[in-house]
């Protein structure tokens, strides 16, 4: 019976791929473990009353002052790494979401703009965005975030600079593909407004696609987060992401203390390879040419 | 045709102005620079001399054509930090950037060719598969993990390579270079490395999809008839075939690899172009920033007009309708 919704279809079919679901399973445990980082955080990283420099940097396994065991051991401030990572999670997917469907917003707008409109507006807008896809986002991020200087919203606003030409790419080339079919002569020929058409009809056709592009940007903000973070450009130190905590653990390598570094590495690896395996399987699904 | 490379070239122009004052207007937007510059103890008199000498009381406009006529005369300003011409510092270190860059692009694309040909050529063998699955890692993990574990393994638990540096330089035309040496070349390894696993995926899925599509077309059913051996076919028909869309990318790349170096360089040490900005923009150090970041626009819009000149040499429905 769950066959006959399109939602019902698409996920029987997602369904099939094994892979995939464990992906999905994995995004939404560290979702939740992300929203329910305060509740199930064996310390509140961020609580100074909390922190011993006693405890600094010991081995996974330590029992601190706290009385219980730091199942990944503490960081150089003596924070419970893994209390550290489930907030470092929280902060990372904020962001990684927050950039993502912001650059989503304003990319689709204009992509979906400069197609129904045509003309010279159409043809100012993509100029822009096809010189900006010209150049490395990393570089434009860097860029930005050195001029804007630290904070959430600083860093959220470079990397949504960074990345909404892609969504504007993707819905341009989706919208300029719809609006010469019929179906969208026939809505203009109504008494219809020029509003109700685009949102009605020309966007929701532009979706798919788009769906696809935001899950593999937001697992690239992410990605492009933890690695300003990492240089010292992302977040000020208050709010540590993954990549600071990597970062901050990195002169610690050297002398063998690589667990700082690697378990919150590995907490944004899994994170990011398990949104982008998601994002594949949604992308083969969409694709006709694939379809069986 | 003509009228196109104008058209084009007005276009380039156009950008680059219009990226120089963004650049110039945002970096003026950081922090005060003069605290950086003169000691926190200085007397009023001391201040006031060097934010004149600066030229930082005049303003903004004006220093902004001031900066442009300089530009244009070769003269980019003077580091506020090392106190020497900008282009003087950045040319020192751009012989370091070079040689990490082209080493990891050479290396990713002749690795990546061959792994590509050979998973386009037996898709279904286990090699294969493994190669693919191993491309689609090395698309999501960011490089500056791909570092860390390369110092861990390498320098760290192994202790077979160093971990940061450039090791022993050669004087070339009086430029230091790490390749010739033994011990340079050890400090290469990892950076390089790190910088080639970025560029390998993408080789690899260019080359096999290439692969696959031609190894189905008559030229290599001909040439099998025609009793070549395999190995022939693959090196001298299939190469030259995949080989236009590859050098395309390569030239893009390079650009590209040039900014993701200043991740690389950072975690190794490397001292190049893109670890002088980072320092830089931790320092506030405005004219190197300034600098760094006019060359870089000016190297992406050189490459892409070189880029639509070439595609429009090769396809005519590029200029025609370019012209239209």
């Amino acid at each position: 019976m769950r066959q006959s919704t399109p939602l019902g279809r698409f996920w029987a079919e997602f369904r099939e791929n094994r892979v995939a679901v464990v992906a999905l399973v994995v995004v939404v445990l560290m979702s939740l473990l992300a929203i329910f980082a305060p509740l199930i955080s064996p310390q509140n990283p961020y609580d100074l009353a909390n922190l011993s420099l006693l405890d600094a940097r010991r081995a996974p396994g330590f029992v601190g002052s706290g009385g219980y065991a730091h199942l990944l051991g503490t960081d150089p401030q003596g924070r419970d790494l893994l209390s550290a990572i489930f907030y470092g999670l929280r902060i990372s997917i904020q962001i990684g979401l927050a950039a993502g469907l912001v650059a989503l917003t304003i990319g689709a707008s204009l992509g979906i703009l400069a197609a129904y409109l045509g003309g010279r507006l159409e043809s100012l807008i993509m100029r822009i965005v096809d010189l900006q896809l010209s150049f490395p986002a990393i570089l434009l991020a860097l860029v930005l975030v050195a001029l804007l200087g630290q904070g959430k919203a600083q860093l959220i606003g470079a990397l949504v600079a960074a990345q909404y030409a892609y969504f504007a790419r993707t819905a341009y080339g989706a919208a300029k593909a719809e609006r010469g079919k019929d179906y969208i002569e026939a809505a203009l020929a109504t008494p219809l407004s020029g509003r109700v058409v685009i949102l009605r009809h020309l966007l929701p056709n532009c979706m798919p696609p788009l769906i696809v592009v935001a899950t593999v940007q937001i697992a690239n903000s992410i990605s492009l987060e933890a690695t300003l973070s990492f240089l010292g450009l992302g977040l000020p130190v208050t709010e540590p992401s993954l990549g600071m905590l990597i970062s901050n653990g990195f002169p610690y390598m050297m002398s063998g203390r690589y667990w700082i570094s690697v378990y919150p590495g590995v907490a944004l690896i899994i994170l990011i390879v398990a949104i982008n395996i998601v994002g594949d399987q949604v992308r083969d699904q969409f694709n006709p040419r694939l379809r069986k | 045709m003509l009228g196109f490379i104008i058209q084009r070239f007005l276009q380039a122009v156009v950008v680059m102005a219009v990226m120089s004052v963004i650049v110039f207007c945002g970096v003026y937007a950081i922090g005060n620079p003069i605290d950086i510059v003169i000691p926190p103890d200085a007397t009023q008199e001391i201040r006031a001399e060097a934010i004149r000498r600066l030229g930082l009381d005049r303003p903004l406009w004006e220093q902004y054509f001031i900066f442009i006529g300089n530009l244009l005369q070769g003269d980019l300003g003077r580091s506020f930090v090392y106190n020497i011409p900008v282009l003087e510092l950045i040319g020192g270190r751009l012989p370091a950037t070079l040689e990490l860059v082209l080493i990891s692009v050479i290396t990713a694309t002749v690795l990546g060719v061959s792994l590509g040909i050979y998973a386009g050529y037996r898709p279904d063998s286990w090699l294969a598969k493994t190669i693919m699955a191993v491309s689609v890692l090395g698309f999501s993990v960011p490089s500056f993990w791909v570092g860390l574990i390369l110092i861990l393994t390498f320098a760290v638990n192994l202790g077979w390579l160093p971990a940061g540096g450039r090791g022993d330089t050669v004087l070339i035309w009086g430029v230091p270079w790490s390749f010739p040496t033994l011990d340079g070349l050890a400090h290469i390894v990892l950076p390089a490395l790190n910088l080639a696993l970025f560029k390998l995926a993408m080789m690899i899925r260019l080359a096999r999809a290439g692969t696959r599509e031609i190894m189905l077309t008559d030229t290599i059913k001909f040439a099998r008839a025609a009793g070549l051996s395999e190995g022939t076919i693959l090196r001298r028909h299939l190469l030259k075939l995949i080989s236009i869309p590859i050098i395309t990318v390569f030239g893009l790349e390079l650009g590209s690899t040039l900014a993701f170096a200043v991740v690389t360089e950072t975690i190794f040490s490397w001292p190049g172009v893109g670890k002088l900005i980072i320092d830089s923009i931790g320092v506030l150090d405005r004219p190197v920033m300034v600098a760094y970041l006019i060359l870089v626009a000016f190297l992406f819009v050189t490459i892409n007009f070189v880029v639509d000149l070439v595609f429009a040499l090769i396809d005519p429905r590029v200029r025609h309708g370019a012209s239209a």
